[in-house]
């Protein structure tokens, strides 16, 4: 049976963010033919709903209000209970982003229903659907599927391709009006850590340093070759007990676990706890003065050396292809 | 102050996962207290020391979890329940759980409820949220920092590495992040301690929850492991080479530049 599928678009600084895309891809498996409704909650996000369409909603709803400027679970979740409520939806996508992962439970719990979160893939479709989501970390993987009720999903980013966008596509956007009231949570301040370019949790490339980075200073080749590739830099937990970083750039069991397209382990060991944040990115490359350290036995690329010598050296070359491309 | 934490007892994070029979097997595995619960607790005993009151750690599993939450006693806390379903439940899902949760709490008053903000076997991150829900308090996820006046919380939490301050009030639900405090170690007078304080065990018997009331809403079909990954390729030769070919590789053979 075809199914409504609700999808919440996820905006930061103005800009819809890549999840809510891959979000709606997930819908179009799930709907099994019916429809994809996007929303977007903010309090100016009207321009864009556009986007949303060209990527596969065939509607988008927006509720906008001053006290949706900033996410609070209060705030959003009033929002997104009313357009549940106008729409009622047979299955529900978030992205299991920051925002994701405090809003879905609230919503599940509110509307007694079962959540799979953090899932990476779909199999089948409609009714059929069941969710693969990672588990222990990435150390196993389990499949589920929603007994009964509304299929409520979180998705993680970077791992639902999003379908190709269709320009000449066009949708309805029309506006929901919803009170907001009562909002428990007065956010005063929020301080960007994150500024110098792309998100870690939605990069497609990430260097990651460890202890062998010695320094915060060391962590400079690293963002160098990050800003050449468009990526991200994230350091081990070593890296970061050491005070060469901050903990939000921690990858591993406790702390972020990414899927991106190319890890670069540079003076990185290779824990297993390290491993459970990362051993699933598509491509591997270790970069480690010890022949025998443990990262090698997960990365497809392995080069024995040091890493202030092959960082440089690589950011160069990386340069140079990017000139003959 | 009437804090409660709460514990999920989890694989110790350097087991090998093995699977077998379409289950995680269990079996010689050694068993922690979640990592990020543990930051809950410190953070617990830290709130009760400044402003008195009293820490409670609850779980909700099988009797195997009276050791963590020993360790926790042993930690600091003052008591700890332990929820056991092991005779009435085969699945409890993240809704379940919730719902049991609250139904022990719902009289109990907490001011103040920290959990960690996932769990490293699970990985969901719902229970606590969820819970917050069903008690009609507000939450507040991945916390660093927590600082109580009177009935007023300031908060910083974590924002995919942005940090937010937030004010907000009791009573009130957090789940920790790491970077919130550093958990201590149980001290040898702790450890003798914690085996006097009081455990209380009950079942859903106790709650007057009705096994139809907890069906889980999801269920589990398989569990599996990731495929093996073959061995990879340690370049050799001249460093300056080694560079120029993994470029190429990552371009041409990898195709993920």
């Amino acid at each position: 049976m075809s199914k409504k599928v609700l999808v919440l678009g996820e905006a930061r600084e103005g800009a819809l963010r890549n999840v809510s895309y891959e979000a709606i891809a997930a819908a179009k498996t799930i709907s099994g033919g019916g429809e994809v409704v996007s929303v977007l909650l903010g309090d100016s996000v009207k321009d864009l709903a556009g986007e949303l369409v060209k990527f596969g909603a065939d509607r988008v709803i927006t509720v906008e209000h001053p006290h949706l400027k900033q996410y609070t679970s209060d705030g959003y979740g009033q929002a997104i209970l009313a357009v549940i409520e106008q729409e009622s939806p047979e299955a529900i996508v978030f992205g299991h982003t920051a925002l994701g992962k405090d809003l879905s439970p609230k919503i599940a719990s509110k509307l007694q229903i079962g959540l799979v979160s953090d899932v990476t893939s779909i199999e089948g479709e409609g009714d059929d659907a069941i969710y693969i989501r990672p588990i222990y970390s990435g150390k196993a993987f389990e499949k589920v599927k929603v007994k009964n009720g509304i299929q409520f999903i979180t998705i993680r980013p970077n791992n639902i391709a999003p379908l190709s966008k269709d320009d000449n596509k066009t949708g309805d956007v029309n506006s929901l009006t919803v009170d907001i009231t009562n909002l428990r949570t007065i956010i005063k301040e929020v301080v960007r850590k994150s500024s110098e370019g792309v998100d870690l949790s939605e990069a497609k490339v990430v260097i990651a340093g460890g202890r062998g980075v010695k320094s915060e200073e060391g962590f400079k080749p690293l963002q160098e070759l990050a800003n050449v590739l468009g990526g991200a830099v994230g350091a081990s937990r070593g890296a970061c007990d050491a005070d060469y970083c901050d903990y939000s750039l921690q990858i591993g069991q406790t702390g972020k676990v990414l899927t991106p397209d190319l890890y670069i382990a540079a003076g990185i060991s290779g824990a297993i706890q390290h491993l459970a944040g990362m051993s699933n990115s598509k491509i591997i490359v270790a970069i480690n003065k010890d022949p025998e350290a443990n990262i090698f036995k997960v990365a497809d690329y392995g080069i024995v050396g040091d890493l202030f010598e092959v960082i440089p050296m690589l950011t160069e070359e990386f340069k140079k292809l990017k000139v003959n491309a | 102050m009437n804090i409660y934490v709460l514990v999920k007892r989890t694989f110790d994070t350097e087991e090998k996962i093995v699977v077998s029979g379409g289950k995680i097997q269990e079996d010689g595995a050694e068993f922690i207290i979640n990592p990020y619960d543990e930051y809950a607790i410190e953070e617990a005993i830290q709130v009760r020391d400044a402003h008195g009151g009293e820490v409670t750690v609850l779980t909700l599993g099988g009797e195997d979890a009276e050791k963590q939450l020993r360790t926790a006693l042993a930690m600091g806390a003052d008591k700890a329940v332990l929820i056991n379903t092991e005779d009435d439940l085969e699945e409890v899902d993240q809704f379940a759980a919730a719902f049991i949760i609250s139904e022990y709490l719902k009289d109990k008053n907490p001011d103040l409820i920290l959990a960690g903000n996932v769990a490293i076997d699970g990985g969901s991150g719902q229970v606590g949220p969820r819970l917050a829900e069903l008690l009609g308090i507000n939450y507040v996820t991945t916390i660093i920092n927590l600082e109580i006046d009177g009935t007023t919380v300031t908060i910083k939490r974590d924002v995919e590495g942005d940090t937010e301050v937030l004010e907000t009030s009791l009573p009130l639900l957090v789940t920790a992040q790491q970077g919130l405090n550093e958990p201590r170690y149980p001290s040898l007078p702790g450890i003798m301690k914690a085996k006097k304080k009081p455990l209380e065990e009950v079942e859903l018997d106790d709650l007057d929850i009705d096994e139809d009331d907890v069906e889980a809403k999801t269920e589990t079909l398989e569990i599996y492991l990731p495929p093996k990954k073959e061995a990879g390729k340690v370049l050799a030769g001249d460093l300056a080479d080694q560079v120029r070919e993994l470029v190429e590789l990552l371009h041409s053979e990898a195709k993920v530049i």
